[in-house]
């Protein structure tokens, strides 16, 4: 039998990367480390999310340590204790070992390990305890399923401090996945995507369907911003000339560039479109 | 009818293909890595076609209800290009990505050395990655090749209980059933099998094991195969449950071996609200 990959030769692993036992009911839902029950009433001391939420940009907003504290109450016993160790080694093994480090490889089999619904913000925590700085989460986002990238961009305010790694944000919103791009606009993109960028970056979450709450502080960086004004009025005509509704979000950030800005009319009903969130810029 | 096409190349597809896939009861699909009709010339172009499969054809089949995963492999013909050969060395850091569920198609194109080397090379790395294999038997010289194949699997660290030998027919199911496989059948508009043949086939095997795909791809090919299946096995008096193991159960059974298989689309695309909202529109019918 060959050493399994990705493991320190010095220690043993609990969970080895080669499972042979087949999965036993793969069809059912394939989280079965996974408690099936409410979690427990989570010990929210330095958090206020009043439901605490473990997806999207909330994963960017919360500690890790809450969020730690969070999904260690939602996991299962076995999924738990492979979480635990897959902190420690990302701790006590950082950086590059070998083809692929211990870490990136419990970065990579997250999903079936904590199930689906978990995985983003066990990778998290994962990117946290290994100090990735920017060069490793560069590489683990470019070497990166589209989930481990979605879970390095909202890593991406715990982990690095300066504008280093926006060109990983400038990636994830060249893509028409919109998974990618929301996770993209969270609060590294508020705090250093350049102006150009980051209009077009709102305007891309309209014309793809994410929703504007996605972006973080959007009412900061709209505020009396008189070019995004101009680029979601030009929008909005485009649409009426078309005969096409106005998403209703563009009324409301036109507003957030200026107190004194009435929406243009008419104002239409919320269009995702028919499958408005497909990716397609339409 | 719910139906999980175990090998078709969605890359080569329009989003009307998945409209109608799922509109026949397509809910699960697995896109192999193979060759793109044009050859490669360097890894780097291997790579990100490994990364579209990991990123954006998945994104793409979930806007359609369907649960996308994949198998990533140096595909026989272009493992005889030595521009490409390094691709094997890469495979690792792919192969532990949750949303492979197993390392194929690999096989046989020609029979050369370089394949031999590739095809053992492969089935090793399933073995070591907890995967099992799609293999798929050659077009030119199929029964030798069909054993040479067997041999080769029966020489490897993988148990044949955890191989799927693809593009069957008459003349290589006898020997691929002896061996234990599991059975694969892709039926084309043209080539290899039909629906017809394909329930002989199954009166004569039984389902146990038997797989049915498309294989759909940039040739020939139609998407809704499957389907097609699944309405003769009944107009020929194969029952639902017949109809469900084929079509359904077993492609998860083998595909559940990797404990990687997630049928679950709603967790796929809860990072936004919308796209879920999106999600539950396209599901409302279903
Ligand atoms: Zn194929």
């Amino acid at each position: 039998m060959r050493q399994p990959i990705g493991q320190p030769m010095s220690q043993p692993v609990e969970n080895p990367t080669a499972d042979p036992a087949p999965h036993p009911t793969p069809h059912a839902h394939s989280t079965p480390e996974t408690q099936a029950a409410e979690p427990t009433a989570p010990d929210l001391t330095a958090t206020d999310l009043p439901t605490p939420d473990l997806t999207g940009a909330a994963l960017a907003r919360t500690p890790p340590a809450d969020l730690h504290r969070l999904l260690a109450t939602r996991l299962g016993g076995a999924a738990r204790a492979w979480l635990d160790q897959a902190l420690e080694e990302a701790a006590t093994h950082p950086g590059i070992h070998g083809p692929i480090s211990v870490w990136e490889l419990r970065l990579a089999e997250a999903g079936r390990r904590c199930g689906p619904e978990h995985a983003d913000v066990a990778r998290v925590l994962i990117l946290h305890a290994a100090r990735a700085g920017t060069d490793a989460v560069s590489r683990v986002y470019f070497q990166g399923t589209a989930a481990e990238r979605r879970a390095v961009l909202h890593a991406l305010p715990h982990l690095v401090a300066g504008p280093d790694a926006l060109p990983l944000v400038e990636d994830a919103l060249r893509t028409n996945d919109t998974r990618l791009v929301a996770a993209a606009v969270g609060p590294y993109a508020a705090r250093y995507l350049a102006p150009h960028h980051w209009r077009h970056a709102v305007l891309k979450c309209l014309f793809t369907g994410v929703p504007v709450d996605e972006v973080a502080e959007l009412d900061r960086r709209a505020h009396a911003d008189a070019e995004l004004a101009r680029m979601l009025a030009d929008y909005a005509a485009e649409r009426t000339a078309a005969g096409r509704p106005v998403p209703e979000d563009l009324h409301r950030v036109l507003t957030l560039t200026d107190p004194t800005a009435t929406p243009p009319a008419p104002a239409a009903e919320h269009d995702p479109g028919p499958r408005g969130t497909d990716g397609k810029e339409s | 009818m719910r139906i999980f096409d175990p090998h078709i190349h969605m890359t080569s597809r329009t989003t009307d293909d998945y409209e109608a896939m799922h509109a026949a009861g397509v809910r699960a699909v697995v896109e192999p890595s193979f060759w793109l009709g044009q050859p490669r010339t360097s890894p780097a172009s291997f790579f990100d076609y490994f990364d579209s499969l990991l990123g954006w054809e998945p994104f793409r089949a979930a806007q359609y209800g369907i649960a996308h995963h994949c198998t990533l492999a140096l595909n026989p013909k272009e493992a005889n290009d030595p521009r490409c050969a390094p691709v094997l060395d890469e495979l690792p850091r792919y192969l532990v990505k949750d949303q492979v569920v197993a390392v194929g198609e690999i096989g046989y194109d020609s029979m050369t050395p370089a394949e031999d080397t590739a095809l053992a090379a492969q089935l090793q790395l399933a073995a070591d990655h907890g995967l099992p294999a799609l293999v798929h038997t050659p077009h030119r010289d199929k029964l030798a090749g069909l054993r040479r194949t067997l041999d080769v699997v029966s020489e490897s660290a993988l148990a044949p209980d955890r191989v799927l030998v693809d593009h069957l027919n008459e003349t290589t199911v006898k020997e691929a059933k002896d061996s234990g496989c599991w059975l694969g059948f892709s039926v084309y508009p043209d080539t290899k099998m039909d629906e017809e043949r394909v329930i002989t086939i199954l009166r004569e095997y039984g389902p146990e094991q038997v797989l049915v795909n498309s294989a759909a791809d940039w040739g020939k090919s139609d998407p809704l195969k499957t389907r097609g299946v699944g309405d003769l096995m009944l107009a020929e008096g194969f029952s639902d449950d017949e109809v469900d193991r084929v079509l359904w159960r077993n492609p998860v059974a083998f595909y559940g071996l990797s404990g990687r298989l997630d049928l679950d689309l709603d967790l796929d695309v809860t990072a936004t609200g919308a796209t879920h909202e999106g999600n539950s529109v396209l599901r409302g019918g279903a």
